[in-house]
């Protein structure tokens, strides 16, 4: 499943996307996120399967614009290291 | 005095089914959707609806998760404490003081239009109180994508009862009354109900008819959802959830902006959140919970 974790403001679309049937929950982007916005939790989604998969922790899902900017300058970035740390190419960016 | 009439307001109700004895049941399932603006709750026999009940949301979720379960077991013979497995859904799911579990609504929606319009629905969209979510599902009525828009309450059911009471057109006959104009208006500019509430009413200083406000609202409110759903991308079958499903007036501008006709069910559109949770109930007493 795709799970979207943002939303869609005047200033455009901010969504995290974890493809949970991608992550295998190593856990790997867990502590390379500067803000520490993702955590490993039971997924919410499928609540009859067992899995431990990757998920943007629900305090941070409102704000992630700001969150993420550090990471994303304007001056041109480098692979965001959550994106980089992925093993399987389960996070995604939509901004 | 003339007493005061509230527009916005809509009916509670409960249902329980009639000739069904819960007491020849196996298992007694319930789901409990505690939302913004509605709570639901809905007892299921052996996978069968038994019975359910729509009342308002108070200010204080667990009494609002009482009162539901209550009215839906009223004049049944079943008690709480007669309910194997109770999950709790919705804003308010961690508030449901006697559920064994609480789940995500999405999961619980997608369950329950599964249930409701069949397994071919691979687009459901939940129209409720204070948000808005489209979700993309497997046959099984398992979630495979979805996008919800929760940073504001455009383009929902609190919007429309903001609108009514404003407009004073009581709530239910929004729809209806949206199709009685001779064109249809260009969609208000926008759709933040407390900007489309001043622009609602420029326009109606400048001579609109109360039905041309409510067409240019109830299309701009489409609009909002179309751009939603098309993040997602719509798939056939298509069916929409939440209260927003019985207005007709957005419901019909939808379908024509999508070019696809949504499912109808004869089930209440409002209660796929807490029928969803109640099968997710059912299923795990199946596996032994």
């Amino acid at each position: 499943m795709i799970a979207n974790y943002g939303y869609k403001d005047g200033s455009g679309e901010f969504f995290i996307s974890i493809d949970t049937d991608k992550c295998n929950g190593c856990g790997d982007c867990v502590p390379v996120c500067p803000p520490r916005l993702l955590e490993l939790a039971a997924d919410e989604y499928d609540p009859l399967s067992e899995k431990t998969v990757a998920a943007v922790r629900e305090e941070e899902r409102k704000k992630i614009k700001y969150s993420c900017a550090p990471c994303k300058p304007a001056s041109g970035r480098g692979p965001l290291p959550c994106m980089a740390a992925c093993a399987p190419g389960a996070i995604n960016h939509s901004w | 005095m003339a007493e005061l009439q509230e527009y916005w307001r809509w009916t509670e109700y409960s249902w329980h089914h009639p000739e069904m004895d819960w007491r020849q049941g196996k298992r007694i399932a319930a789901g409990i959707d505690v939302g913004s603006v509605s709570s639901q709750a809905l007892v299921l026999v052996d996978g069968e609806i038994f019975a359910f009940s729509n009342l308002r949301t108070g200010s204080n979720s667990p009494d609002s998760a009482n009162n539901a379960i209550k009215a839906a077991l009223k004049d049944t013979g079943m008690e709480i404490k007669d309910l194997q497995y109770t999950v709790g859904t919705g804003y308010g799911r961690v508030n449901v003081p006697f559920a064994n579990r609480a789940i995500t609504e999405i999961a619980c929606h997608a369950r329950g239009a599964n249930f409701m319009a069949g397994p071919k629905v691979r687009t459901v969209l939940d129209m409720g109180g204070q948000d808005c979510k489209a979700i993309h599902c497997d046959e099984r009525g398992k979630v495979t994508n979805f996008l919800m828009n929760d940073k504001c309450a455009a383009g929902t059911g609190r919007g429309m009862e903001v609108m009514a009471d404003l407009l004073s057109i009581p709530i239910k006959d929004i729809g209806d009354l949206s199709f009685q104009v001779d064109k249809e208006p260009q969609p208000v500019s926008s759709t933040c109900v407390v900007f489309a509430k001043s622009e609602a009413l420029g326009l109606m200083r400048s001579g609109w008819s109360k039905n041309m406000v409510l067409a240019a609202y109830c299309s701009a409110m489409a609009h909002r959802v179309s751009l939603l759903l098309g993040r997602i991308g719509v798939e056939d079958q298509f069916f929409i959830t939440g209260g927003i499903a019985k207005n007709p007036g957005i419901v019909k501008r939808l379908e024509k902006e999508l070019g696809i006709q949504a499912v109808q069910s004869k089930y209440d559109s409002q209660i796929a959140g807490a029928l969803g949770a109640a099968l997710f109930g059912d299923t795990l007493l199946q596996k032994g919970a």
